[in-house]
């Protein structure tokens, strides 16, 4: 196993003695194999222990670690070191406040998931043994990839609407909404429409794209963003053209 | 939210932010052809005034369309426009997936399938208009 | 929260970008092959002018300028908001009035041929 010595240029704050962060270095012994998580696990661990950070699977799949690695939203555990050359500057996830080092507030990223109803609102009440909903496999091809959400909030990271206009609902939040609308056991799309077609919905989007290219599970959200547009302008034309049409 | 400190909030460059990478760069770049379809419709819309206007009026328009300062103007046009189908094209797969029972339609059949009918409009503009 | 309005301009802004994205180099082409000693047969004045007289061709030009100018006015929106310019409502006025001023010209020149 070989070793080599990365820099690491790490944005600290600490809100009850700092006015302002500030980066600190660290050149720490890694293993070529590593990814940043790593490092800072061995900073952490042995070096520093005051360096704050959220993770937990290490493999990509519960959306904890997100942060800025060289100005790109990446999740600390999918950065490998071998990628990088050179000093590696980490920040915490752009776009959120800063609550301490790495640790950002994703209350603002949490309250907008729960508007947009991300559950299965059925069409119909339905007892127990009317049986199961039944779904062919097509069906759920339909809306499968944007099941694929881990909610490590890159996409909010990356995209520049949301930097410059707080109040929008956001790329994950609406995928997951059109997620739940494609759902063919769902009736819950007229609920959804009252958030996501909104102009802090949707419309704040200009398919700038970013959100989809630092996707770390391919869940393409500008795409369901598109997606969501095409649909809510057809129904505004069959809202206003044929208003005698209730769905 | 935390009982330990405020949080910091980073200011975000309201009029520099798309200079922090070059996605952002060739974004602006894409949502700056606008700029350029306006122009040629301008152009298209004098045309229209000046060929109500007679004959004169119009073969001067022409003439000074097609004049060097002309072609600059309609070059750099051209070049704008070109990249507003290309980047147009290129994400209709996204907008408009095409699902065919549990597969999908590769992207690149229907982006294709969109230069292919790209081409055929543009030769069939230039064949109607008597260019060839 | 209330649905927005904005489906309106964007379907304007989304077909004038179909529209535009497939014609655009091609009408462009046109009126840049003259200088380069091809001239088009359309564009010599009395084919234009009998073109221009046919309803259908009043009706082709009018819908083909009409698309270009309010997706040109809808995405100058936006990229003026990308700019940092803050006051949206003052701009979409501006950008809207200006593609209507250009759709009411486009219309009213075509009837005078």
């Amino acid at each position: 196993m070989s070793e080599r010595t990365v820099e690491l240029e790490v944005l600290r704050f600490n809100p009850e003695t700092d006015s302002e962060p500030r980066f600190q270095r660290y050149s720490v012994p890694c293993m070529n194999e590593w990814v940043v998580l790593d490092a800072l696990n061995h900073v952490k661990e042995i070096m520093d222990p005051t360096l704050s950070y959220r993770w937990s699977c290490h493999m990509a799949v519960c959306g904890s670690c997100g942060m800025m690695i060289n100005g790109e939203p990446k999740l600390a555990c999918k950065a490998f070191l071998r990628e990088y050359e050179g000093v590696i500057r980490v920040e915490p996830l752009a776009h959120f406040p800063i609550q301490r080092d790495l640790v950002t507030v994703i209350d603002d990223f949490v309250t907008k998931l729960k508007r947009v109803k991300p559950y299965l609102i059925p069409k119909a009440v339905q007892p127990v043994e009317a049986g199961e909903f039944r779904q062919s496999p097509a069906e759920l091809k339909r809306y499968k990839q944007y099941t694929l959400c881990i909610n490590c909030m890159l996409c909010y990271a990356a995209c520049p609407e949301y930097g410059l206009v707080p109040k929008f609902i956001g790329p994950a939040a609406i995928s997951l909404a059109h997620r739940y609308n494609e759902d063919s056991r769902d009736g819950g799309r007229e609920e959804r429409q009252q958030e996501i077609a909104s102009n802090e919905g949707v419309w704040e989007c200009s398919f700038v794209g970013a959100c989809s290219e630092v996707c770390p599970e391919h869940v393409d959200p500008a795409g369901a963003l598109q997606q969501v547009k095409i649909k809510s302008t057809v129904d505004w034309y069959q809202e206003h053209l044929m208003p005698w049409n209730k769905k | 939210m935390s009982a330990h400190g405020k949080p910091y909030v980073r200011e975000v460059s309201r009029y520099a932010w798309f200079f922090r990478s070059p996605r952002y760069l060739r974004y602006m770049v894409r949502e700056v052809t606008c700029v350029f379809i306006a122009l040629h419709a301008l152009i298209l819309l004098v045309a229209l005034r000046r060929l109500s206007e007679g004959r004169e009026a119009w073969e001067s328009f022409l003439h000074n369309l097609t004049g060097p300062a002309g072609v600059v103007l309609q070059l750099v046009i051209l070049a704008f426009a070109v990249y507003h189908s290309t980047s147009w094209f290129n994400v209709t797969p996204k907008a408009m997936p095409v699902q065919i029972g549990e597969k999908f339609l590769p992207g690149a059949v229907i982006i294709g399938a969109h230069y292919a009918g790209w081409f055929v409009a543009s030769i069939a503009v230039l064949f109607l208009a008597g260019a060839f | 929260m209330a649905k927005s309005n904005k489906p309106i301009v964007w379907g304007l802004f989304a077909a004038g970008g179909t529209v535009t994205a497939f014609l655009t180099p091609a009408l462009v082409l046109l009126t840049l092959l003259p200088a380069f000693g091809v001239m088009p047969e359309l564009l010599a004045y009395d084919n234009l002018r009998a073109f221009a007289g046919l309803w259908i061709g009043k009706l082709i030009l009018f819908g083909m300028l009409f698309l270009m100018l309010w997706h040109a006015a809808h995405r100058l929106r936006v990229t003026l908001h990308d700019f940092g310019v803050r006051a949206d409502g003052a701009v979409a006025v501006a950008v809207y009035l200006a593609a209507a001023a250009g759709t009411l010209a486009a219309g009213y020149f075509l009837l005078r041929i």
